[in-house]
């Protein structure tokens, strides 16, 4: 559980913005009307987040960064806890270069997530959630619907979905991911988003149906 | 007014009001957790559940439901009950079952209200979640399992305290209510969380497993460990006073107190004088009262009244300042000083040394300037008032003084007294914020009369209210912000040099063979004459008493009957909860006993006698608790003049808020806090 900064993990001593980030967080406040800036604490939190994930392979915000966007937008650091810890995309923990979100509720665990979990974990070397990898390239986490059910089950790994997997899959995209390649995201079974798999099976009299 | 019908009773409450205090207003209890008169609606709780007719089907959280004309509100109907039955039951889903050995218990609103809407059973079969404890500070315990989350401390230190530090991380399941980084709470006044709580999750830290609420004796009484004079319950089981809570006063302390009045009250119990005690060669010894009557009086026999002397600290009451103040005039000296630090005053009226806008009139500023002082530290529940009336809009405060974290924003003028010369020919930009102000106030700290210039800085604050609108018939902004229980009780009944008589510093650079301190700690007890025969009368073994050639044990504020003069010059009355320690009495008793073994018997014998005197000598004493304001219609200043204002910069006089008198420097729990908040910060400042 992550209600407390104390963990078995190093807090950094210091965190500043580079030029890059400076430059998206004076766009996004100026998106605020004038004295209402405390409203870009999410934004924020995802630069900063975004950030560290550009520097040391392991996107997360440390309390010194929201303590940085607390003297930023003028609010008391306790209100950037709070909304960093209540939204569950926001890492308060050190993550790996790739963070691996499984889902498992109801359609992906009906369409076999628990396969994915066993085969991310085999593939990884993982035991549990929350655990990084030795040689920081990995980390898993337990994620409820991430809102892609019909291509169920879902494997996100950092910003991007994985679809349609199965254990085979899993294991050839984390090995994939370890050579340092990018698989394109999206389904894995190779239909086009959601259309039903191997081509159309209704109004296939239609046609662009038939010029498919 | 809207009207409104609670269970066939019409009730007219003013417009903007909630359900929930129609329901207040028409007798009808509603049960709640989360809602606090003085805090934000949170409505998270739903404990406050009730039905209105011709409103969508469904129970309404009435602490959160705007009144509107007409409305016909149900707080005892079967749905109603059952809406209640079941958010009590979800609330104890996760609340542990250990009432037995929560110190909450007996005074617990989940208690009380589970024995209104609980079950027998649970039908929760599976585990309870544990919450882990946070750290926060030597006076408030944490149990956090116990938390149903009602936000009321989140609110109360972001709102009331003004130390955003606590919220509520995560969520769901896992939400916490914490600091998230483990910190102490930099508040003075985060003892009124445990207040706040309505489950055991807060709790008093040095009452820990100490009492019961139903073993205790309540003793309603005033605090004197500041001179805003809060109004304060005492609790005690036999003669052991066991913990201070606030009385509801809302011209003083609305229901807060600082945790130094809370907290400081172990100190009761240690260092104690419960015996007389008479230096014999050199030497401190045990002796009784008549023992010691005898050593004074002999030493006193034959001593020209102009070389005797007295003293009176910061606790003291009136009645025994009043008679030590008879008993010297009997003796023949006009030697008398109730000011300790030295300070200088002009008692030729009374609106030059007391907070003439009042506590409550705070609220009606909307400018206020302070002049060298602090009143965080020498008055926090002063500071909490102007909080309050910055959070409802339109003040502007600035200070004079050294920087400030006054929880609320302030101008920081600098810290060079010449700025007052500035603001009153109107050179200073912030001159005109105070021209333009309606009700301006200036707050002028006792600390900064007790400089070596305190009269003509008083004389140059008077001058700048004068010339900024701050005294008009309807309206007195002028204010001295003491921090000494007894000063203004003290001012009131002329404890101060008579004609051709000595202050403090004749007296203490051995202008007087005998000197009578009246519970006087606060001096420099090194700077009185080598040859001085040193009484000490008061109740802790503190620096006075070390130097004393007598001792005699008095009682402390618990302990005794006093009447007590708050900085606003509100007269109020301190009653006695327990007896005092060992061979110890009350200290007007003392001195009228001695009065009597000296041969110059004082013409009281009962305390109500006293107070007679009391009322003869300043009519002020008459009006007991009450307070009435006045205009200003005289500017002629305070003798002093205005110019002659030293460079000096203004300097703190509550240095160490949590050890300022002999009370809280013998108690443990201001010892751990002087550690945990004053001491980092004097290392801070040394770097």
């Amino acid at each position: 559980m992550a209600e407390t900064a104390t963990a078995a993990f190093e807090q950094p001593e210091s965190f500043a913005f580079d030029a890059e980030s400076e430059a998206e967080i004076a766009t996004t406040i100026a998106k605020y009307p004038a004295g209402k800036q405390a409203s870009g604490v999410l934004p924020l939190l995802w630069i900063a987040q975004r950030q560290m994930g550009r520097q040391t392979n392991s996107a997360w915000v440390p309390v010194k960064a929201m303590d940085e966007i607390a003297r930023i937008l003028e609010i008391a650091p306790i209100r950037v806890y709070e909304v960093c810890t209540f939204y569950l995309m926001f890492n308060t923990a050190p993550v790996g270069k790739f963070h691996l979100q499984l889902c498992t509720t109801t359609p992906c665990w009906l369409r076999g997530s628990d396969d994915v979990v066993a085969a991310s974990r085999s593939a990884t070397g993982l035991k549990g959630w929350k655990e990084v990898s030795a040689d920081g390239l990995f980390s898993m986490t337990e994620v409820e619907c991430l809102g892609a059910c019909v291509n169920a089950p879902i494997l996100q790994v950092n910003d991007d979905f994985y679809e349609d997997m199965d254990a085979e899959k899993t294991k050839a995209l984390i090995e994939a991911l370890r050579r340092g390649e990018i698989p394109k995201p999206g389904s894995m079974s190779g239909r086009q988003t959601s259309a039903p798999d191997g081509g159309p099976i209704t109004l296939t009299t239609l046609s662009f149906a038939k010029a498919q | 007014m809207v009207k409104v019908t609670v269970d066939g009773i019409d009730v007219d409450v003013p417009p903007g009001s909630n359900v929930l205090q129609a329901c207040e207003a028409a007798g009808k209890e509603v049960p709640r957790f989360c809602y606090h008169e003085r805090l934000s609606v949170a409505g998270n709780c739903r404990m406050c559940l009730v039905e209105i007719e011709k409103a969508p089907p469904k129970p309404f959280a009435s602490c959160a439901y705007p009144v509107a004309e007409g409305m016909v509100v149900h707080t005892d109907t079967p749905m109603v009950v059952k809406a209640r039955q079941g958010v009590m039951e979800f609330l104890l889903i996760n609340h542990p079952l250990d009432c037995p050995i929560c110190d909450q218990g007996g005074e617990c609103d989940l208690q009380d209200q589970a024995v209104g809407y609980g079950r027998d059973t649970s039908r929760y079969d599976e585990h309870k979640r544990a919450v882990k404890d946070k750290n926060l500070g030597p006076l408030v315990k944490t149990v956090m399992t116990r938390c149903i989350h009602c936000t009321r401390c989140i609110r109360f230190s972001a709102e009331i305290a003004g130390v955003p530090e606590l919220g509520a991380t995560a969520r769901g399941e896992t939400m916490e209510v914490g600091t998230y980084v483990e910190k102490a709470l930099s508040s003075e006044l985060s003892g009124n969380l445990i207040d706040i709580c309505p489950v055991g999750a807060l709790t008093s830290k040095p009452y820990a497993f100490v009492a019961r609420p139903w073993e205790l004796n309540k003793t309603d009484s005033v605090d004197v460990l500041d001179a805003v004079g809060a109004s304060i319950r005492v609790d005690a089981r036999g003669p052991e006073v066991l913990r201070v809570l606030p009385r509801l006063n809302e011209d003083v302390n609305e229901e807060w107190l600082a945790d130094k009045s809370r907290f400081a009250v172990d100190g009761l119990k240690r260092r104690r004088l419960d015996s007389c005690w008479v230096k014999r060669d050199g030497r401190m010894a045990k002796a009784s009262w008549t023992e010691a009557f005898a050593a004074i009086a002999a030493r006193v026999q034959g001593v020209a009244g102009d070389k005797i002397g007295a003293i009176a600290g910061n606790l003291a009451d009136a009645e025994s300042m009043l008679a030590l103040k008879d008993l010297m005039s009997a003796l023949g000296s006009q030697n008398l000083d109730c000011r300790q630090d030295g300070a200088d005053t002009d008692v030729s009226r009374r609106d030059f040394y007391t907070f003439n806008t009042s506590i409550a009139g705070i609220e009606e500023a909307d400018a206020i300037l302070l002049v060298g002082t602090n009143p965080r530290t020498e008055a926090p529940l002063v500071n909490a008032r102007i909080r309050k009336r910055w959070l409802a809009g339109g003040l502007t405060v600035a200070a004079i003084g050294p920087e400030l974290d006054l929880t609320y924003p302030a101008q920081m003028l600098g810290n060079a007294p010449a700025l007052l010369a500035g603001l009153r020919d109107g050179s200073h930009p912030f001159a005109g914020v105070l021209k333009n102000a309606k009700k301006p106030m200036l707050i002028l700290g006792a600390g900064a009369l007790a400089r070596p210039d305190g009269a003509a800085i008083l004389a140059a604050c008077w001058a700048l209210a004068a010339g900024s609108h701050m005294l008009t018939p309807e309206w007195h902004g002028f204010n001295v912000l003491h921090h000494a229980a007894s000063r203004v009780g003290g001012l009131d009944l002329g404890f101060l040099p008579g004609k051709g008589g000595k202050g403090l510093s004749a007296m203490l650079g051995g202008g007087v063979d005998v000197l009578w301190l009246l519970g006087a700690d606060e001096l420099d007890t090194a700077k009185i004459g080598a040859n001085t025969f040193v009484v000490y009368q008061g109740h802790h073994g503190d620096r006075g008493a070390a130097r004393a050639d007598v001792i005699l044990p008095g009682a402390a504020y618990t302990e005794k009957n006093g009447t007590y003069v708050n900085t606003e010059g509100r007269v109020q009355r301190g009653q006695l909860a327990v007896y005092p320690p060992g061979e110890a009495r009350p200290d007007w008793a003392i001195i009228r006993a001695f009065s009597a073994v000296a041969g110059k018997t004082l013409p009281y014998d009962s305390i109500e006698a006293l107070r007679a005197r009391l009322e003869q000598t300043n009519p002020v004493f008459a009006r007991v608790d009450i307070l009435p304001r006045f205009g200003c219609t005289d500017l002629t200043g305070p003798a002093g003049d205005a110019s002659a204002v030293a460079a000096a910069p203004f300097v703190s006089p509550v240095p160490n808020y949590y050890q300022t008198d002999p009370i809280s420097r013998a108690s443990p729990t201001m010892a751990e806090c002087t550690e945990t908040f004053a001491t980092p910060a004097r290392a801070a400042a040394a770097e």
